[in-house]
């Protein structure tokens, strides 16, 4: 803010930048609201051309002479509503036409970012907070095209200006001289309320901001809140905030309160001198009293619009930063590159190699190093290792969410990164440990969209233990999830997102965690009906666990055993147990608690 | 279960079923600011507008007195008129300058006040009321509700009232002109005013679509943002975006059908203004003829029915835009008229003593509204100072249990009571000092570790801290961490493990110093050696206490003094773990259940 001058007129060159964007991309309506608003203006000034010349030809004669023709007449009503019909049509063309170009842009930003969210890898997502992405989608986008909405109304009121100009210029000069310096002292009155208020705008939304993050928050900790009994507190902190808001406000309030009267009083104040050098043209007979009303009207009907040019200036901070924060996403070219490799279809389960692999998120910090192992067919293997021992990274790279900085992952022989886009999505399924329920059934949640009947949904169900609560839903498969629907618990989550994967028949399954906040029981069933349905040759599969409790450790015919970024010793759960005091450290510590 | 969650949903009031007037009338009840010198702005409102007719008057006498006057043009009389137009013009703006400060003022004061009041009850309301889904829709209603309000009522309000007491001023001087004219103008906008009401129920449906389509689309468009993991692993990029594009779509569309309905409604205004226009020139020709009226009067008549139709034409536009906030006030009105289910006997009631608590269950019954009986005659007492777990399967009602017993949720039928008192005659201050719930997940504020561990104890220092986490035996944790209580924790805790936000959770409940300790266990497993110090905290925490902990783990049960056993609502089995393992019956079959688990 070290030059705000300087900072004022980039906003504005921005501003136009950003309209322009606009205004290329939808030119048909861009130009069908123009119109409309060019004839709503016109009609405006031409509403008072007639006021002007029923004064002159209909009105005064009629009263001089004391009698007037039903021509006359009509001539005035047809005149006066044919203006006004047009009028309409131009208002109905303006507003529909910026409130269509408004909307399309809106669309068209937003199915753009999320296609580039859609498009973008893992390791981008993991780098960009989801509330600020969310919040690029719809409130950025909502303010990068605010300014269309005065758009039309701004050019055509220039255009009105233009017209009611040159029309006071024709009647008469001296007279529309004066009048003429209302035009001047408006803008400059409005551009100095701007100059004042935007930066209390720009503070109220940064408060509003804050305060909806002390809400989200508290409310987040409502338990905590509730069972400790800090509501007084929580309100006070909130209160803060508000009241800030609130003197802000009246703030803004105190500078409008000023404004707006004065750019009231302006127009008034030029009819004022108007009708005094008027006066003086009429004695000279210079002019006549038509052409004094003439201006008048003008000045009195043109004072109002103006301010939209004002209102659509008022629109450009908000809409270059929201513009250029979109932007930010729009210009990402961080691609993942596929290859053309697609795997045969087959039943059974599939190969995992994984050769050399190392990973790391900050340079010179290696996570993973130097990573290899075989998991055949068929096989169960659990991976354990400490907190931060890098077992989530390794889920992630195994299904490529994130590709590896070294070394390779081989599905059946084949490296990740030469499969053919979704390819690896046929053949494996990883349940990660947040299960993530879309706004949808809870079949459309299981089938994910995909033709699968529902015999098979409910089999996956079982298989997941959640058969039970989705038989008792009121709808069943049929319930709907997600904010306006029911509310299921973490564990329930967790158990439809498991039949999410098991219902693809995955050839490779990947649990990371999956199963943390069901109940030991409940966790137990599922464990078992997966190898029921395992040993029944049902849906074989490679399976990866990766697990802290030991009953999830004990379901694999071998554990790699992570620590320090490479697999520490690989072998049996109970020969690991035997020979590795580490390992037993680790697997015991939970039953060793507390006593 | 975690302790937050439940299938069962209540009813949170939407406010839809109250009226416009109603609403306004009850929101003036919530915040009474609104009312205050309500009569004064309206006077320099009314004041201000009349700054509006000043010109015109002064168009209308400098041509009938200045310019066709008796004695031909008079220029003194043009000068005298001229510069008491403009005093008056600096006077009524001086009465807008004080109706709008004031309106801003009283305004803001008053939504700030509603507010805080609604934030305040949200957290008065049941828990089941707040559930994770619904917190979205809760943080809406007291931020962009409230700020919808605002705007209407400070912009839309100066506007409305500027307008009314524009149609008002321009109609009462319209009369004193001339009253057939005034009729005639009347007549013009009678279609208008009559299907005022029409247009605004439609617009209202149409705004109202408008809004569901905006959360449609706002839960589409997180799908590839939260749901990041599932749409890649899944491959469903094609229908992630089908579905976003199609939300977007049907957003678009009920915004544009709103907008074309909103731009037909206000253009009808103009069709009228020109009837108007041309009528009164008609009509006034007409009574001029008769000589009831000059040429003068009719022309400054043009002008004052341009003083006519633009507050009409806002005024409708403003109508539209209350539509949209009275429906937000209505959401936040209906918070506050949502039932807080939980009294506070306050002033009158009881407080707890500071020594263990004994706990008795009186044939207590508990159903979530219009659900099942979830707790079914639960009898028993638990003596002061015992270590009790709590067992069961999924859906026992042990959960329910400890919302009951620290009074979260009120029983149906019977009576719970501390040291003897009905929980419902104790004050929340001395109940929330007295009884410590520690949840399943430790929620950490953003904020330092020193302000979050406080929590358990405003009044606490660093060193209650320190001292604190010394007798939980979490010292050596604690000076491990390399800015200590001044670390910062991140946005719900995240810059810290769970086990981590579980410890600060316990020297949190600690610091409260609560002679009945409940405890909702954590089911995931979190890093071993942190498991352990966890163990050895909890039990120092519970020295000495009164607590019922909802076990999850066996080592839980075998530890405790005593094992109460639920199944489907009703206490089963109770004894010592041994004595309960002997027996056989539910615990058995659960304590099998866990050695097969933890005996691999």
């Amino acid at each position: 803010m070290s030059d705000p001058a300087a900072s004022g007129r980039t906003t504005l060159r921005d501003g136009f930048a950003v309209l322009g964007v606009a205004i290329r991309r939808e030119p048909w309506i861009f130009t069908v609201s123009t119109l409309g608003s060019l004839l709503f203006g016109a009609l405006t000034v031409a509403d008072a051309w007639v006021l002007g010349w029923a004064t002159d030809h209909v009105v005064l004669p009629a009263f001089h002479k004391g009698t007037t023709t039903t021509g006359a007449l009509l001539a005035v009503l047809a005149l006066f509503l044919g203006v006004a019909i047009l009028r309409a049509v131009g208002i109905v063309a303006r507003r529909l036409g910026a409130g269509v170009m408004q909307y399309r842009m809106q669309a068209a930003y937003r199915r753009e970012v999320t296609a580039q969210y859609l498009r973008l890898p893992m390791s981008w997502h993991q780098q960009h907070p989801a509330g600020q992405l969310l919040s690029n989608a719809n409130s950025d986008v909502e303010a990068a095209w605010a300014p269309i909405a005065p758009l039309p109304m701004a050019v055509g009121t220039l255009a009105m200006v233009a017209i009611a100009v040159v029309q006071m210029l024709l009647v008469d000069l001296p007279m529309a001289a004066v009048g003429l310096m209302v035009f001047p002292l408006v803008t400059a009155a409005t551009l100095t309320y701007q100059r004042f208020s935007s930066p209390l705008f720009t503070r109220i939304q940064a408060l509003r901001a804050e305060l909806s993050e002390v809400a989200h928050e508290s409310f987040d900790g409502a338990m905590v809140v509730k069972t400790l009994g800090r509501e007084a507190e929580e309100t006070e902190r909130f209160a803060e905030k508000a009241q800030q808001l609130r003197d802000l406000g009246i703030r803004v309030g105190r500078i409008r309160a000023i404004f707006d009267p004065l750019l009231e009083a302006i127009p008034g104040f030029g009819v004022l001198a108007v009708l005094g050098v008027g006066v003086w043209r009429i004695r000279n007979g210079q002019a006549d009293p038509g052409d004094l009303v003439t201006i008048a009207y003008l000045l009195t009907i043109v004072a109002f619009p103006i301010r939209s040019i004002g209102w659509l200036l008022g629109e450009f901070p908000r809409s270059v930063v929201g513009f250029r924060r979109v932007h930010r996403v729009l210009d990402e070219h961080v691609d993942t590159t596929y290859g053309d490799v697609r795997l045969p279809v087959t039943d059974g389960a599939a190969r995992l190699d994984v050769d050399g692999l190392q990973h790391s998120y900050v340079a010179g910090q290696r996570l993973l190093e130097d990573l290899s192992f075989v998991i055949e067919p068929g096989r169960t293997v659990a991976i354990v290792g400490e907190t931060a021992s890098g077992k989530s990274t390794l889920t992630t790279l195994l299904t490529r969410l994130v590709d590896p900085v070294g070394g390779r992952v081989l599905l059946d022989r084949t490296d990740l990164r030469d499969l053919a886009r979704g390819e690896l999505a046929r053949h494996v399924a990883l349940v990660p440990q947040t299960a993530f329920m879309f706004d949808d059934t809870v079949r459309g949640n299981v089938t994910l969209g995909e033709d699968v009947p529902d015999e098979d949904v409910w089999a996956a169900l079982r298989t997941a233990q959640a058969d039970g609560f989705v038989a008792a839903l009121p709808h069943g498969l049929d319930s709907r999830l997600g904010e306006r629907g029911t509310t299921l618990s973490g564990g329930q989550r967790q158990r439809l997102s498991l039949a999410r994967a098991l219902v693809r028949r995955p050839r490779l399954l990947i649990l990371d965690d999956a199963t943390s906040a069901v109940d030991p029981e409940v966790e137990a069933r599922i464990l078992a009906a997966m190898r029921t349905s395992r040993d029944a040759g049902s849906a074989p599969s490679t399976l990866v666990l990766i697990a802290y409790r030991k009953a999830t450790i004990g379901l694999a015919d071998e554990v790699l055993f992570l620590a320090d970024g490479r697999i520490a010793d690989r072998g049996s759960h109970a020969d690991l147990l035997a020979r590795n005091p580490a390992y037993a450290r680790l697997v015991n510590a939970y039953e060793e608690v507390p006593t | 279960m975690s302790v937050t969650t439940g299938a069962a949903a209540t009813s949170m009031a939407t406010g839809d079923e109250i009226s416009a007037w109603q609403t306004i009338k009850r929101g003036t009840e919530i915040s009474p600011e609104l009312k205050e010198g309500f009569w004064g702005t309206m006077g320099f409102a009314l004041l201000g507008t009349a700054g509006r007719v000043v010109v015109p008057i002064a168009v209308q006498q400098t041509l009938d007195r200045g310019i066709n006057g008796p004695h031909g043009l008079d220029l003194g009389f043009v000068t005298v008129m001229a510069f008491v137009a403009a005093a008056a013009l600096v006077l009524t703006g001086v009465a807008s300058y004080l109706m709008t400060a004031r309106l801003f003022t009283t305004a803001e004061r008053g939504l700030a006040t509603l507010r805080i009041k609604a934030f305040r009850h949200v957290h008065d309301l049941p828990l089941l009321t707040q559930n994770t889904e619904r917190r979205g829709a809760l943080v809406s209603r007291v931020t962009s509700d409230v700020d919808q309000v605002s705007q209407f009522l400070v912009f839309g309000g100066i506007i409305g009232i500027v307008s009314v007491g524009q149609i008002v001023v321009a109609t009462l001087i319209m009369l004193y002109y001339s009253w057939p004219l005034t009729i005639v103008v009347w007549v013009c906008f009678a279609p208008l005013f009559l299907s005022l009401r029409y247009f605004q129920r439609r617009l209202s449906d149409a705004y109202g679509l408008v809004r569901r389509m905006v959360g449609q689309m706002l839960a589409a468009v997180s799908e590839p943002v939260v749901g990041a993991v599932v749409v890649r692993t899944h491959a469903i990029e094609g229908r992630t975006q089908a579905r976003i594009d199609d939300a977007i779509a049907r957003y678009q569309d009920a915004s544009t059908k709103a907008q074309g309905f909103t731009a037909f409604s206000f253009s009808l205004g103009g069709v009228s203004a020109g009837l108007a226009n041309a009528l009164v020139l008609i009509v006034g020709i007409w009574l001029g003829f008769a000589g009831d009226i000059t040429s003068g009067k009719v022309l400054a008549f043009a002008f004052l029915v341009t003083m006519f139709v633009s507050p009409v034409q806002i005024g409708t536009q403003v109508l539209t835009d209350g539509q949209n906030a009275i429906a937000g006030w209505r959401r936040v009105i209906g918070i506050l008229d949502t039932p807080a289910d939980l009294d506070d006997p306050g002033a009158d009631g009881v407080q707890l003593p500071h020594q263990p608590l004994d706990v008795v269950f009186d044939h207590v019954d508990f159903a979530y509204p219009g659900g099942p009986l979830v707790l079914r005659d639960v009898d028993l007492r638990i003596d002061a100072g015992t270590r009790v777990a709590v067992v069961g399967e999924t859906g026992s009602g042990k959960t329910t249990f400890a919302k009951v017993l620290t009074r979260l949720m009120d029983p149906v039928a019977g009576e719970v009571r501390l040291a003897g008192q009905d929980l419902r005659t104790v004050t929340f201050d001395s109940l929330r000092r007295r009884v410590v719930l520690v949840p399943q997940e430790g929620f950490l504020f953003d904020s330092t570790l020193l302000a979050n561990t406080a929590y358990g104890d405003l009044a606490a220092g660093p060193d209650e801290v320190r001292r604190a986490a010394a007798e939980l035996g979490l010292s050596d944790w604690l000076d491990g961490l390399p800015l200590g209580l001044d670390t910062r924790v991140g946005q719900r805790g995240e810059s810290m493990s769970a086990g981590e936000r579980q410890l600060v959770a316990l020297i949190r409940a600690h610091l409260a110093d609560p002679d009945l300790l409940v405890l909702d266990e954590a089911t995931s497993a979190v890093d071993p050696a942190l498991e352990m110090r966890i163990g050895r905290a909890l039990e120092a925490l519970m020295s000495g206490r009164t607590s019922v902990t909802i076990a999850h783990r066996m080592s839980t049960a075998e530890n405790a003094d005593e094992v109460i056993v639920f199944d489907q609502g009703r206490v089963v089995q109770r004894g010592p773990h041994a004595a309960l393992v002997a027996e056989g019956g539910v615990y058995g079959r659960l304590h099998s259940s866990w050695v097969a688990q933890q005996g691999v």
